[in-house]
């Protein structure tokens, strides 16, 4: 798939970090397919052969273990450090090779960086650290205190613009971090860990914070976290890096169910699959199904042979219409009645797609139906038993493998069934 | 063999001779300015009436230590004037004044320079260790060879001598800021003056007041050796009461300079750490460090509590 330059804003390429006396002679190493092991006499590579596109607007996170070179990655999409080898290119500029002066005018216009420590200046009021890349770009003090302003209210520091920094607690600093990210008004924000040295309720209060203002700011954001919870959170995509590499890019659903290798599989495995994985990911097709033309003998007719007491109803247009029990249209069979509408439940719980599984869990619990995922359109996408929700949360497998699908089970025995709708076909004929 | 020796001495020597024909205009100039700050601060020091210099000493007593601190400063600059010694304690304090203003101007210029490049810091850190570690006394042969008599070498002496606390503290103070608001303003896009104007200097301004309370210090205890090569002043008094044993008049001159150490020394350390009213304020601006990370604080000034 190739994506147009207008919509990737940032595009590492083959990017390599080495650090040591003759940093280029271990990345020919590792080109030429020494591993990081092999060339540890000379030096660490802390980046190997990083490539990715960031699209515009998207929340990229880079996720991976401390000393798996994420810190380093980030700091060469802003050029605080040079790359060994490999380009960056932010907004369609290459910024390797480029000089000092150009590089400081990147990151004026282009690109602003959120810390782990907040690293404001500590003798400056909140008002003039949120201020500061507007001062570094030049801006009048009146205009770029008026602005600042603003952005203090938006990140709910409102009353706070006086104070200094050493005032304000963890959370409410790094606010300010963010704020001042966010005056610069660049297109992309890079956040390094920054939410890694709050209290974790805070850091949960910052992630929904952050992902409303990238909803409303429409900000690509590159974020670098050791935390998977807070990569299935916050990512669009991730990109998790060990020892070096990048080694799987995906978005959050597809780490969980497809890791690339053991690494990221054992990763993932203490991660709260119910909140990333959503409806979607975990439904299975559905097979105990009809129209609601077809009448009572095929709805009769599809139970006995899926040997379960419930179907699905669909309208003509393949709207979801609701369920049918067994002994609802056994009755029906049995009285020759051939409208099904009259007896259609309404009692399934229907969710959408993106519904994340612990939401269902409660719908789960209180009916032996299976759920039915529909879309806006409300169509019939797929059914998800209880079997099927608790098997996804508990990562039971992650083959592809079917599993044996229990639907509820059947109240009526086969042969009653079968007998039935002999008879009744019998009588039909008669009639 | 037994009449080989390495000539060191010899060559330094002829090394200072060379230099006193070669650059013998540089080190007149040098004369003349030095000689000429010494000259306008000493006349502004001893002009005044004595009543009018320590309202003022009480006054920045006041200010940055509160009044306990000013009436100390009344008490010992009196003492001073009751043993007669104030003419020569307000030329020590002009000496002081125009060595360490220079040491100073020299010392937190190469401070940053050394905190700057790797290069520059190898490079000064032995010249340094060389300064400090040369007995004081050493310094004033070649100067006085320089500067010829008078208090000019005694000057050159001391700055010689005091430079080196500035510089250390100075580059400690700068490699010392938090590597992470650095990169913040880098990363905002700031050029490297802007940074070393805006973040590092602030931020390593404790430790830089400590270097400059180190320079003033050792300036001083300088001054007073440097009365051997015709400095005057209280050095001179003391040395006169070493060649004559005069017991009581090296006592008089040696009080005098305790009570100008102890006040130019809480006086600066006290601008530096904010543990006075002024300092507080100038501290509230510039010293507090960020605290979520745990950074040693800035080095702290061990001053004996007298006031």
């Amino acid at each position: 798939m190739i994506e147009s330059p207008e919509t990737i804003a940032v595009k590492a390429d083959h990017l390599y970090k080495a650090f040591g006396r003759r940093p280029h002679e271990i990345v020919k190493k590792l080109k030429a397919g020494k591993s990081r092991a092999e060339i540890s006499s000379l030096g660490v590579a802390a980046v190997i052969d990083a490539s990715f596109d960031v699209k515009r607007g998207e929340i990229f996170v880079v996720m991976g273990l401390s000393g798996s070179g994420k810190s380093t990655l980030i700091r060469m999409l802003n050029g605080l450090w040079e790359t060994t080898s490999g380009t960056v290119t932010v907004g369609g500029t290459d910024i390797t090779g480029v000089s000092a002066k150009e590089l400081r005018d990147v990151r004026r216009k282009s690109i602003s960086m959120v810390f782990q420590h907040f690293a404001l200046l500590p003798h400056r009021s909140v008002i003039d650290n949120v201020a500061y890349g507007l001062e570094i770009q030049g801006m009048g003090r009146e205009e770029r205190l008026a602005k600042a302003q603003t952005i203090i209210d938006l990140v709910g520091l409102a009353g706070w613009a006086d104070s200094l920094p050493s005032e304000l607690s963890g959370g409410m600093q790094q606010r300010v971090g963010l704020g001042r990210a966010l005056a610069a008004d660049t297109d992309v924000l890079l956040m390094d860990e920054a939410f890694s040295a709050l209290d974790p309720l805070i850091r949960r209060e910052m992630q929904e914070q952050l992902i409303e203002l990238q909803a409303a700011l429409g900000k690509t954001i590159i974020f670098i976290t050791h935390d998977l919870n807070e990569a299935m959170f916050l990512g669009d995509r991730i990109a998790v890096m060990r020892d070096g590499r990048i080694v799987q890019i995906g978005t959050p659903e597809e780490i969980l169910t497809d890791p690339a290798n053991d690494y990221v599989a054992q990763f993932v495995q203490d991660v709260d699959r119910a909140r990333v994985l959503t409806a979607t990911s975990v439904m299975e097709p559905v097979r105990a199904v009809v129209t609601k033309t077809a009448g009572p003998r095929a709805a009769l007719r599809t139970m006995r042979d899926l040997q379960t007491s419930v179907t699905f109803v669909l309208n003509r247009d393949r709207t979801f219409a609701g369920i049918v029990r067994d002994r609802d249209v056994l009755k029906m069979v049995k009285t020759g009645d051939a409208d099904l509408r009259t007896i259609i439940r309404d009692d399934a719980t229907t969710v959408a797609p993106d519904t994340a599984l612990v939401d269902l869990v409660e719908p789960s619990v209180g009916s032996d139906l299976p759920i039915a995922v529909v879309d806006s359109k409300n169509r019939l996408l797929g059914v998800i038993p209880r079997v099927t929700l608790l098997a996804a949360i508990g990562n039971v497998t992650t083959s592809t493998g079917e599993l044996p699908l229990i639907h509820p089970p059947a109240t009526i025995p086969v042969n009653v069934i079968t007998d039935i709708l002999r008879d009744t076909a019998l009588d039909g004929a008669e009639a | 063999m037994n009449d080989f020796r390495i000539p060191l001495g010899t060559l330094i020597e002829s090394f200072i001779g060379w230099i006193t024909v070669t650059f013998g205009f540089v080190f007149d100039f040098i004369r003349l300015i030095v000689d000429g700050a010494f000259e306008g601060v000493a006349f502004a020091l001893v002009t005044p009436p004595f009543y009018a210099i320590i309202a003022i000493a009480a006054a920045i007593g006041f200010a940055v230590r509160g009044w306990k601190f000013a009436v100390g400063t009344v008490i010992g600059l009196g003492l001073i004037l009751g043993v007669n010694q104030w003419e020569n304690a307000m030329l020590t304090l002009a000496l002081v004044l125009v060595a360490s203003v220079i040491a100073i101007g020299l010392s937190v210029p190469l401070g940053i320079l050394a905190a700057k490049s790797s290069v520059a810091s190898s490079a000064i850190r032995p010249m340094l260790d060389f300064l400090q570690t040369m007995p004081a006394f050493v310094y004033l042969v070649p100067a006085l060879i320089l500067f010829r008599v008078g208090e000019v070498p005694g000057i050159v002496a001391t700055i010689i001598f005091a430079l080196a606390p500035g510089v250390r503290l100075t580059e400690l103070g700068i490699r010392g800021v938090d590597k992470e608001v650095v990169e913040a303003g880098q990363a905002f896009g700031a050029s490297p003056w802007r940074i070393l104007r805006q973040i590092q200097l602030p931020l390593a301004t404790p430790t830089i007041m400590a270097g400059i309370n180190q320079v003033i210090m050792l300036s001083l205890s300088m001054v007073v050796i440097a009365g051997m090569v015709g400095a005057g002043a209280l050095g001179g008094e003391i040395v006169a009461a070493l060649s004559r044993l005069d017991v009581a008049l090296g006592f008089e001159a040696g009080f005098a300079v305790v009570i100008l150490a102890i006040f130019l020394d809480r006086v600066t350390a006290g601008l530096g750490n904010g543990s006075t009213p002024l300092g507080r304020r100038l501290a509230a601006r510039k010293a507090v460090r960020h605290t979520a990370d745990s950074k040693a604080p800035p080095t702290a000034v061990p001053a004996p509590a007298l006031v």
